[in-house]
């Protein structure tokens, strides 16, 4: 095999990600003690157990999600001596509305706080895909948009500019073919920047521009909700939800329960409700 | 900010202030998402070429899913579908009428006498379970044959989700669940298999609204009646070449008024028993796909039809043996499906029926596909049409449609009773096999008699008062 050139010195190659793959240990479903939690969310049908596979080395089952018997399929890997677990969420087109599996989605990325959130998108039907990544971002600032079936999008004779996309989202946007390994490398990377803190997004947040009552009825619930539980990430979203009437929300807002979400320290493990699958 | 606000300040000032952001809260949410999720694709997305096949389904969604030509072509294809189903099954029906009833019959009745059977086995046997078997075959397999594969061809190509969103605001207004349209999609294929996939439907108000009305889909084994009994008295007031045509839309306008009763019923039952608000979804159209034709057609004929053929085959045989026993053990002289007959008929032309459909309903709960062949059979025997049948009990020979036309006149049918014989067939119980299944979903023996009762006591109004109307115009 002709590699074009073999360098010996290591700091040239420090900050190439495609280096950085050569430290992924994929660990299956041996992850015990693991340092970062990573969810993934996404659209049905993106590919999202394709990655997720590619990551841990596993063999999920690719398909959908029936609609009841809805699971979380987990599972590990290690890159640069830090343990990453991986949680394949149901796969959903939003986390608005009433179904099961949306809500597992939306309280293991509200309720779970995973370090980091990766919302896999198909890229040949950015739009649509685009709607449920809104909403994620809503809720988690520590996001990353995995582009993935880029090379699908290629062959429809897209083009797609990841750079302006990553600008208008505010979080990273790593195009990926998974089925290929293409850009997996570049995702795992991603992942271990977000995960320690190195890269701080600013994500996009919606807004009701059409309807000036209900901007004022959200800014005015955030800032009360921001009040009453300082340092929570996603006072919006929970005022948007509250106005909604959404159960959940209500309860966990009665409980006191999204105040304990409003440390912005790490999560220590034992907290996550993964109990129950595991 | 110095002063703490409690959670239950929060939550009284959400409350209020719900009222003040106005009525669409959550549509306003969703569309400003929909808005800033294409504004942002926009500017990342560039298209180097015209893609085909994007602006091919473009076009073509915006005509099955346009307002005003969605619900047009949504009849013109099901009437298409079954126009092809009735013109195409005429002669492979008349085909196999002659192989399994004309050949078959009078060589295993030579056989069983060769045999030496008694004359009541014999007849339990041949006449009953035999006839009752070739019958539904007969009846049943040409069109299934036709009609599955054209109907899984729409669903193959992507057809059938466009359905739903045509009829999701509709659901919507009844306070139903905007996926009972597809839940509904299912049930023209099979009830019970759609009540099972209503667990797609998360809210149990909702579903259990989309379980109750999910009877008003007219299923495959009720497919058959209608097409044969439009194809005698509908296509026969119209000249030949016609025909086909006239009882293709007369099919269509009953299948279309279950779907109409469906909404009705929903709205009805979301406004008394079962109250609340339709909640959203959303719902993905897959993009087109050229239909996989051979594949399409392998599947539907082995995964369909001949699962449904095998059902009705397996409801048939026990079917046959009970009409057979019906007609031969006599009480005084008279055997009890005639006691049942003359005793119903009063209440049964009340409401433009007979004895005979009434009895046949009761002998074809377990399987709706065998109605016909129970009814044709039951009037024969009744009317003691000269020329047909070869006793008490035996289902005769048909080879056309001109027989059996005349075996109805003879039994004193008249347009009326068909009719109302396609509305019975629409709105009455769910047959045994979909109400175990509802139980089984629901677990709940109220909800079950709910979907059995309220069908069928709507089906017995519905006929009263047509035939009351009927013959008023006619000037009874």
């Amino acid at each position: 095999m002709a590699t074009p050139t073999k360098s010996t010195g290591k700091s040239s190659c420090e900050a190439c990600p495609a280096h950085h793959a050569g430290n992924l240990i994929k660990l299956g479903v041996n992850m015990a003690n693991w340092d970062y939690v990573v969810a993934l969310a996404g659209n049905p049908n993106t590919g999202k157990s394709t990655v997720f596979n590619a990551l841990t080395g596993l063999r999920q089952h690719t398909g959908n999600w029936p609609g009841k018997t809805v699971v979380r399929a987990e599972g590990g890997f290690s890159y640069q001596d830090q343990r990453y677990k991986l949680v394949d969420l149901p796969g959903t087109y939003s986390l608005l509305s009433t179904s099961t599996d949306e809500e597992v989605a939306r309280d293991f990325i509200l309720f779970g706080r995973p370090d980091v959130t990766v919302i896999v998108v198909d890229a040949t039907r950015l739009e649509r895909n685009l709607n449920l990544v809104l909403q994620v971002l809503e809720i988690t600032d520590r996001a990353i948009v995995c582009l993935n079936l880029i090379d699908e999008a290629k062959r429809h004779g897209f083009t797609l500019d990841e750079r302006t996309l990553a600008r208008d989202l505010g979080v990273p946007v790593v195009p990926t073919a998974a089925r290929q390994n293409e850009g997996i490398p570049q995702l795992i990377y991603a992942i271990s920047e977000v995960a320690s803190g190195q890269v701080v997004c600013k994500p996009h947040q919606i807004e009701a521009r059409e309807s000036e009552p209900l901007t004022q009825a959200i800014d005015k619930l955030s800032g009360e909700v921001a009040t009453a539980f300082p340092g929570l990430a996603n006072a919006r979203w929970v005022a948007m939800r509250l106005l909604e009437g959404d159960p959940r929300i209500i309860q966990a807002v009665r409980s006191g329960e999204l105040g304990e979400l409003n440390q912005t320290t790490a999560v220590t493990a034992g907290e996550l409700e993964l109990a129950e699958t595991t | 900010m110095t002063e703490k606000i409690t959670p239950d300040q929060i939550l009284a000032s959400a409350d209020s202030l719900r009222w003040e952001a106005g009525a669409n809260l959550h549509d306003t949410l969703m569309e400003s998402i929909y808005a800033d999720a294409g504004r942002i694709a926009d500017r990342t997305v560039t298209r180097q070429d015209e893609q085909p096949k994007f602006t091919f389904d473009r076009t073509v969604d915006r005509l099955v899913t346009s307002r005003w030509l969605g619900f047009p072509l949504m009849l013109l294809m099901l009437a298409v579908v079954f126009w092809l189903t009735i013109e195409g099954a005429n002669t492979p029906s008349k085909i196999l009428a002659t192989l399994l009833i004309d050949d078959t019959h009078p060589v295993l009745k030579d056989l069983a006498t060769a045999a030496g059977l008694p004359w009541w086995l014999d007849g339990l046997l041949i006449d009953g379970m035999y006839l009752a078997m070739a019958w539904v075959i007969a009846v049943m397999l040409p069109p299934m044959a036709i009609f599955f594969p054209l109907f899984t061809l729409l669903e193959d190509f992507g057809y059938l989700p466009r359905v739903a969103f045509n009829l999701d605001n509709l659901f919507k207004k009844s306070g139903a669940h905007g996926k009972q349209a597809l839940t509904m999609a299912m049930g023209f294929g099979c009830n019970a298999a759609a009540i099972v996939s209503t667990r797609i439907i998360d809210s149990p108000r909702e579903r259990l609204i989309a379980i109750i009305t999910n009877n008003f889909a007219l299923c495959n084994g009720r497919w058959p009646t209608q097409i044969l009994i439009a194809s005698i008295f509908i296509g026969g007031l119209v000249p030949a070449h016609w025909a086909g045509l006239v009882s293709a839309t007369a099919v269509v306008s009953v299948a279309v008024l279950g779907i109409v009763l469906s909404f009705a019923v929903s709205w009805g039952l979301s406004h008394t028993i079962l109250k609340g608000e339709a909640s959203a979804f959303s719902l993905e159209l897959p993009p087109y796909r050229p239909p996989r034709i051979l594949r399409t057609i392998y599947t539907s004929i082995i995964d369909r039809t001949l699962i449904v053929l095998w059902r009705a085959v397996v409801f048939a045989i026990p079917a046959g043996a009970a009409i057979w026993l019906a007609s031969n053990i006599d009480i005084d002289g008279i055997s009890i499906a005639e006691r049942f007959i003359s005793g119903s008929d009063p209440f049964a032309l009340l409401i433009g029926l007979n004895g005979v459909i009434l009895l046949a309903y009761i002998v074809a709960i377990p399987a709706n596909e065998i109605v016909i062949p129970t009814i044709l059979m039951l009037t024969v025997q009744s009317a003691r049409v000269a020329g047909f049948g070869e006793g008490a009990g035996v289902m005769f020979e048909l080879d056309s449609e001109t027989d059996t036309a005349a075996i109805f006149s003879a039994g004193g049918w008249t347009l009326l009773t068909a009719v109302n014989l396609m509305l019975f067939s629409l709105v009455h119980n769910p047959c045994s096999t979909t109400l175990y299944t509802i139980y089984q979903e629901t677990k709940s023996i109220k909800w079950t008699a709910v979907s059995g009762l309220l069908p069928i006591a709507m089906g017995f109004a519905l006929c009263f008062f047509v035939t009351q109307i009927w013959y008023l115009v006619e000037g009874r």
